[in-house]
C-alpha cells in the first residue's frame, strides 16, 4: 500500500508545490516502462512445503483454486489438515533445536537471507504479481506496485533488524552482573488472510525469521499460490530446511490444528474477528502459547469543513474503494461536518461512478472482483440492510457484468450510528456517509465501536488534528491521508481489532522471549 | 575483472579471530595463484561533487608500495582551496529541499547496501589496490578488510530507517517530539593502516543518517578509498554527498578541522594530532568532534587460562597488520608461574611468522607502511634494548627492500621503559610479568590511554572483576581483535571521543532536535 500511496502523495505534492521530487530509488521497470502481466502463466508450486521439500497432504484431498474473475478452476492445491500441520511442527521444532545451523547462525547472515529473499521476489516481480491478480482477482499493477513493493520492502526492512535486536546489561541492586537476551520464541504458527496474499506474508515471516524464530505458515484457501511461490524462492535463497514451513488448508481444520497444537510457540492470526476469538480460546485451552491478532474494523474517517474538500474526497475514496474495499483498515464510516456535507456527498458519488470496473489483468481499470461467491453475498445482503434500514442508497448498490463476483461501487449518503451498515464490517466497495456537527460529537460516535484499528482525520487545523489523534480508540490514526502504511510503522488494534502490533521495530517484541540472566560477581562497581 | 575469480569470502570465516587460527595453513585456503594485475591506479584525483578534478593548484605526491619502495603513481594533493570546493559541494547537497534531504530513509539505505553489493563484486580489486598501496598480505586484505567493509556498510544500511526519535510525555498541555537530524557537513579524516574498513566505518554511518561528508584520505594510502568513490558514483548517491579528498594532515587534515563550514569531524589516528584536531574545533566553529586514537592495550594472562589458545591470541593481538593497529595487544602481562613457559612459546610462534612479499599467500607479514614508520620501529627497538629490556628474538630490518622488519618480542619489560609506555605500531611484543589480579589491574590502567584490553582465563569471577576494573572502550575476555559492525569501538581518556560501530556509532552523527506543540487538552 505504502508505494503507490506514497506515488500518489508524491504525484499530488508535486502537481501542488511543483517540485519534483528527483532521484527516487525505484526498482527497475517502475519508472520506465508499464508492467504486463505474464502471459500463460503456468501455476508450479502446488504441494505443501516442510524441510525444503515439496509433499502429498496427508489425507489425500485437494483445494480447487479459482479465478474470481472468471469462476475458472485454476489448479488443485494439496489440503493440509492435523496430520500434515504434525509433521510440519516436527521440521519446525527440528529446525529449532539447540546447536542447528538456522540457531548457531550469525544474526547478521539471518538479516542476509531476508535480503537475498528480497532480492529474488524483485527478481520474479512480474510473476508474481500475475499470480496474485488471477488468484486473489487484485488488479496486476496494484499487485506489482503495492504488493509486490510492500512484501520487497518488509523483507529488505527486517533484514536490517536481525543484527539490531539488542538485549540490555542492567544495574541491578548488589553484587551481581545482569544482562538481557532477545531470544526466539520458538515454533510460530501464522495465519494469514485473502486480501493481501503475499503481503501477509511477508508481513508475518519477516519478523518471525528476523528474530529467530522457524515458522509453519497457512495461506488462505482462496489464494495460496503466491505462497507457495514464495517456498521456492526461500528454499534458494537459502534458508535451511524446516525454517520455513507452509501448509495449505482450511481454517477449521489446518488453521485450527495450528491454534491448539501443543508444540507451537506462538501464533499469530490475521482475519476476522470472530476467528480470532477462536484463536485465543484455543491457545488458552491448549499450551497458553503466545497470541498475537491483526482482526477486523470499521474505521472512522473524519472530515472537518476547514480541509482540502477535493483532496479529502478522493482520500476518503481510496480509504474506501481500495482493493475492492477488502482492507481490514477500510475507512468505511466518514464522518463529515455539516457545512460541507451535501458537497462531499455529491463530489463522493461523482468519484464513485467513474470507477471503472473489469477484467483486473487489463491497464485502466481500478476495480477487479470480489475475492469468492460467499463473500459477494454477504456484501449484497449489507446492501441490502442497509436500503431497508433507511440509508439513502447514492449509487451502485448491485452485482456487475455477467460472470465473476464483481459489485458496483456503492455510495451511501444519511447513514445513521445505529445501521447494520455502520456498524459490522462489510469488507466491500460500499462507502458509508454520515454527519456530524461538533468534535466532541464526533469523537464520542467514533469510538462507539467494539473496532479500534485504524482512523483517519482530515483538518487543516493543528488544534483539532492533535485533539483528534489522542482522542481515538485506534492502532493508527491518518491525519490528511489515509492507507499510509510503511514497514517502519508499526500496525494493529485497540479493543476488539486485535492483539499486539506488527511491522516496524515493536514488531520484534511479538517475536521475542527475553532472558534476564544474573550473575553473581565477587566485587561490583560502578 | 573476470580474472578475479580465485575464492569467494564467503566460504571463508571473515571474523579476525578465526583467520588467527588459520596462520600457517593460509595457503591451503586458496585455490588459485594471484597475477598482478599492472594497470590498476586508474582513479587518482579529487573526487568533489562526483566528479574527478585536479587540485586547485595542480599539486600532486607520490603513493609508494611499501614492499619495494616504488612509486605507484602520482595523486592529486588537495589543500584549503580545494577543502573549501567540497565543503561547498557538500553544503549544497544538504541543502532543504535537496534530493539527499528529501530522500526517503530507506532508500539511503538502499544506496548503502548497494555499495555494498558493489564493493564485494570488486572485492578481489580492491583488495589488491589495498595491498599494493598499504602493503599488508593480500590474503588479509581479501578475507579480513574487504568483507568487514562490506558488513559494515550492510548493518547501516539497515539502521538508516530505524533511527527512531521518540515522542515525550512533558508535563502541561504539550505534545513533545524528538527528530534525529543528521549533523550537516562531517569533515572525516582516515588512516592508513585500514585504509577501506576505516572509510567504511565513517562513512556507514554518517550516510544512513543522513550527513553529508568531506574526508581526507590519508597520503600513504589513498588508492582504495578513491576507487570506492567511483563506486559511490555509480550506485547513484546524489553529487556532493560524499566527497574525498587525498592530502596530507597539517595541510587539508588542517583545513577541515578549522573549516567554519564544517559541522562536525571525525578523526581516526594518532592521539598527538587528536589533540591538534580538538584545539582547531575550539578555535573555529565549535564543530562537534569524535576522536579515536592510539593505545597502549594491555592482554592480560592469567595462570589458569589455556595456554596455547592465549600464546596464539596473544601473538595475533600484536603482530596483526604488522602490529599497525590502534587496539595491538602491545603490554602483554603474564601471571608468574606461567610466565616463562608463554615467553618460551611465544618466541616460538614470533619465530615462526613469514615475513615477505605480501602477494604471496604463504606470507603472514609485510612490510611496514613507509620508511617513517619502519625507523620510528627501529628506533623504539633500540630504546628497549638500551633500557634493559630482554629481546628474546627479531630486532631488525628483514629485507633488503622495502620496509620489513623482522618479528620481535621482549621479555622482562618494565612498566616505566618506552617500549612499554609508548605506541610503537609495529612488529614488538612486549612480555610483562605480574602475581596478584590487583597489581595487575592497576598496572594495566596506569596509562594515557584506554582503547582495548584483553583477559584469558577460565575463573569467571577473575573475567569479571578484570571487565569492570579496566578502564577500556572493549574488553575482550578469551579472545582478541574480535571486531562487528554491531559492537561498539571507541577508548577512555586518550584514546578518543565517542564510540565508533553499532547504534552508538548513529550517536555521533545526529543532532537530536526536540518540538514542543501546544495542544488544547492533553490526555494520556
Amino acid at each position: 500500500m505504502h508505494v503507490s500511496e506514497n506515488r500518489q502523495r508524491t504525484m499530488s505534492n508535486e502537481s501542488r508545490d511543483g517540485q519534483q521530487r528527483e532521484n527516487k530509488l525505484s526498482t527497475r521497470p517502475l519508472d520506465t516502462e508499464m508492467p504486463m502481466p505474464v502471459s500463460d502463466l503456468k501455476i508450479e508450486y502446488t504441494k505443501i512445503f516442510m524441510n525444503n521439500e515439496w509433499h502429498d497432504s496427508c489425507c489425500g484431498r485437494r483445494i480447487p483454486v479459482y479465478n474470481p474473475a472468471t469462476g475458472e478452476l485454476l489448479c488443485e492445491v494439496e489440503e493440509g489438515d492435523k496430520e500434515d500441520i504434525d509433521k510440519a511442527v516436527k521440521c519446525a521444532r527440528q529446525a529449532f533445536q539447540l546447536g542447528s545451523p538456522w540457531r548457531r547462525m550469525d544474526a547478521s547472515e539471518r538479516g542476509r537471507l531476508l535480503c537475498k529473499l528480497a532480492d529474488l521476489v524483485e527478481r520474479d516481480r512480474q510473476i508474481l504479481a500475475t499470480l496474485e491478480a488471477i488468484d486473489s482477482g487484485k488488479l496486476f499493477l496494484v499487485a506489482y506496485f503495492v504488493d509486490l513493493v510492500g512484501t520487497i520492502k518488509t523483507l529488505r526492512y527486517y533484514g536490517g533488524w536481525a543484527d539490531k535486536i539488542q538485549g540490555k546489561t542492567i544495574p541491578v541492586d548488589g553484587e551481581y552482573f545482569t544482562f538481557t537476551r532477545h531470544e526466539p520464541i520458538g515454533v510460530c504458527g501464522q495465519i494469514i488472510p485473502w486480501n493481501f496474499p503475499l503481503l501477509m506474508f511477508a508481513w508475518k515471516i519477516a519478523p518471525a525469521l528476523c528474530c529467530g524464530n522457524t515458522v509453519i505458515i497457512k495461506p488462505a484457501e482462496q489464494t495460496p499460490l503466491t505462497a507457495l511461490h514464495m517456498a521456492s524462492l526461500i528454499k534458494e535463497a537459502g534458508f535451511p530446511p524446516g525454517v520455513v514451513n507452509i501448509v495449505p488448508g482450511y481454517g477449521p481444520t489446518a488453521g485450527h490444528a495450528i491454534a491448539q497444537h501443543m508444540d507451537i510457540d506462538k501464533v499469530a492470526f490475521t482475519g476476522s474477528t470472530d476467528v480470532g476469538k477462536i484463536i485465543k480460546k484455543a491457545a488458552g485451552n491448549s499450551n497458553l502459547k503466545r497470541v498475537t491478532l491483526e482482526l477486523g474494523g470499521k474505521n472512522p474517517n473524519i472530515v472537518f469543513a476547514d480541509s482540502d474538500l477535493e483532496h479529502a474526497v478522493e482520500q476518503a475514496h481510496h480509504g474506501l474503494f481500495f482493493n475492492q474495499g477488502q482492507c481490514c483498515l477500510a475507512g468505511s464510516r466518514v464522518f463529515v461536518e455539516e457545512p460541507i456535507y451535501d458537497d462531499f456527498v455529491l463530489k463522493s458519488v461523482e468519484r464513485a461512478k467513474k470507477r471503472v470496473l473489469g477484467n483486473p489483468l487489463v491497464p485502466g481499470v481500478d476495480q477487479g472482483p470480489q475475492i469468492d461467491k460467499k463473500h459477494f453475498d454477504k456484501i449484497l445482503e449489507l446492501i441490502e440492510s442497509g436500503r431497508r434500514e433507511g440509508a439513502k442508497l447514492e449509487c451502485g448498490g448491485g452485482a456487475w457484468g455477467q460472470k465473476g463476483f464483481f459489485i458496483q461501487p456503492t455510495v451511501f449518503s444519511d447513514v445513521t450510528d445505529d445501521m447494520r451498515i455502520a456498524k459490522e464490517e462489510i469488507f466491500g466497495p460500499v462507502q458509508q456517509i454520515m454527519k456530524f456537527s461538533s468534535i466532541e460529537e464526533v469523537i464520542r460516535r467514533a469510538n462507539n465501536t467494539h473496532y479500534g484499528l485504524a482512523a483517519g482525520v482530515f483538518t487543516n487545523d493543528i488544534n483539532k488534528a492533535l485533539t483528534i489523534s489522542a482522542a481515538l480508540q485506534a492502532g493508527t490514526v491518518w491525519v490528511n491521508c489515509y492507507n499510509a502504511m510503511s514497514s517502519q510503522c508499526p500496525f494493529g488494534g485497540f479493543k476488539m481489532s486485535g492483539n499486539g502490533r506488527e511491522m516496524g521495530e515493536y514488531g520484534l517484541q511479538e517475536y521475542t522471549e527475553i532472558k534476564t540472566v544474573t550473575i553473581k560477581i565477587p566485587q561490583k562497581n560502578s | 575483472s573476470e580474472q578475479h575469480k580465485y575464492f569467494r569470502p564467503s566460504e571463508l570465516g571473515t571474523d579476525i579471530n578465526l583467520l588467527s587460527v588459520a596462520v600457517g595453513g593460509w595457503a591451503e585456503l586458496y585455490m588459485a595463484p594471484y597475477l598482478p594485475n599492472s594497470s590498476i591506479t586508474s582513479f587518482s584525483q579529487l573526487f568533489i561533487n562526483n566528479e574527478w578534478h585536479d587540485a586547485v593548484n595542480k599539486k600532486t605526491f607520490p603513493t609508494v608500495n611499501p614492499a619495494t619502495g616504488e612509486v605507484i603513481c602520482q595523486v592529486a594533493e588537495g589543500d584549503k582551496a580545494d577543502v573549501d570546493k567540497a565543503v561547498k559541494a557538500a553544503k549544497d547537497a544538504f541543502q532543504l529541499g535537496s534530493p539527499w534531504r528529501r530522500m526517503d530513509a530507506s532508500d539511503r539505505g538502499l544506496l548503502l547496501s548497494h555499495l555494498a553489493d558493489r564493493i564485494e563484486r570488486d572485492a578481489a580489486y580492491l583488495a589488491e589496490l589495498e595491498t599494493l598501496d598499504n602493503g599488508k598480505p593480500y590474503a588479509v586484505a581479501y578475507t579480513v578488510d574487504v568483507p568487514m567493509v562490506v558488513k559494515c556498510l550492510r548493518y547501516y544500511a539497515g539502521w538508516a530507517d530505524k533511527w527512531e526519535g521518540k515522542t515525550i510525555p512533558v508535563d502541561g498541555d504539550y505534545f513533545c517530539y524528538t527528530r534525529h537530524e543528521p549533523i550537516g557537513v562531517c569533515g572525516q579524516i582516515i588512516p592508513w593502516n585500514f585504509p577501506l574498513l576505516m572509510q567504511a566505518w565513517k562513512l556507514g554511518p554518517a550516510l544512513a543518517t543522513g550527513n553529508t561528508v568531506v574526508m581526507k584520505v590519508a597520503e600513504q594510502t589513498p588508492l582504495s578509498a578513491l576507487y570506492v568513490a567511483h563506486l559511490i558514483k555509480e550506485v547513484g548517491f546524489p553529487p556532493g554527498v560524499v566527497n574525498i579528498i587525498p592530502g596530507l594532515g597539517p595541510i587539508a587534515g588542517a583545513a577541515i578541522a578549522s573549516h567554519m563550514d564544517v559541522d562536525k569531524v571525525a578523526f581516526t589516528g594518532s592521539t598527538e594530532v587528536g589533540h591538534l584536531i580538538q584545539q582547531a574545533s575550539g578555535t573555529s566553529n565549535l564543530k562537534k568532534v569524535t576522536l579515536e586514537l592510539g593505545g597502549k592495550s594491555p592482554n592480560i594472562i592469567m595462570s589458569d587460562a589455556d595456554i596455547e589458545v592465549a600464546v596464539e591470541q596473544a601473538h595475533f593481538a600484536v603482530f596483526f597488520n604488522q602490529g599497525q593497529c590502534c587496539c595491538a595487544g602491545s603490554r602483554t602481562y603474564v601471571q608468574e608461574s606461567i610466565y616463562n613457559e608463554f615467553v618460551e612459546h611465544s618466541v616460538e610462534r614470533a619465530k615462526r611468522r613469514v615475513v615477505g612479499d605480501p602477494f604471496s599467500f604463504n606470507t603472514e607479514q609485510g612490510p611496514q607502511v613507509n620508511e617513517e614508520q619502519f625507523k620510528k620501529i627501529l628506533g623504539y627497538i633500540s630504546s628497549g634494548k638500551k633500557e634493559g629490556a630482554k629481546l628474546l628474538c627479531g630486532g631488525s630490518v628483514a629485507a633488503e627492500r622495502g620496509y620489513f622488519i623482522q618479528p620481535t618480542v621482549f621479555g622482562d619489560v618494565k612498566d616505566n621503559m618506552t617500549i612499554a609506555r609508548e605506541e610503537i605500531f609495529g612488529p614488538v611484543m612486549q612480555i610483562l610479568k605480574f602475581r596478584t589480579l590487583e597489581e595487575v589491574v592497576e598496572r594495566a590502567n596506569n596509562t594515557k590511554y584506554g582503547l582495548a584490553a584483553a583477559v584469558f582465563t577460565k575463573d569467571i569471577d577473575k573475567a569479571n572483576y578484570i571487565s569492570a576494573g579496566l578502564r577500556t572502550g572493549t574488553i575482550w575476555i578469551n579472545c582478541y581483535n574480535v571486531f562487528g559492525a554491531q559492537a561498539p569501538f571507541g577508548g577512555y581518556k586518550a584514546s578518543g571521543i565517542g564510540r565508533e560501530l553499532g547504534q552508538y556509532g548513529l550517536d555521533n552523527y545526529t543532532e537530536v532536535k526536540t518540538v514542543v506543540i501546544k495542544v488544547p487538552q492533553k490526555n494520556s
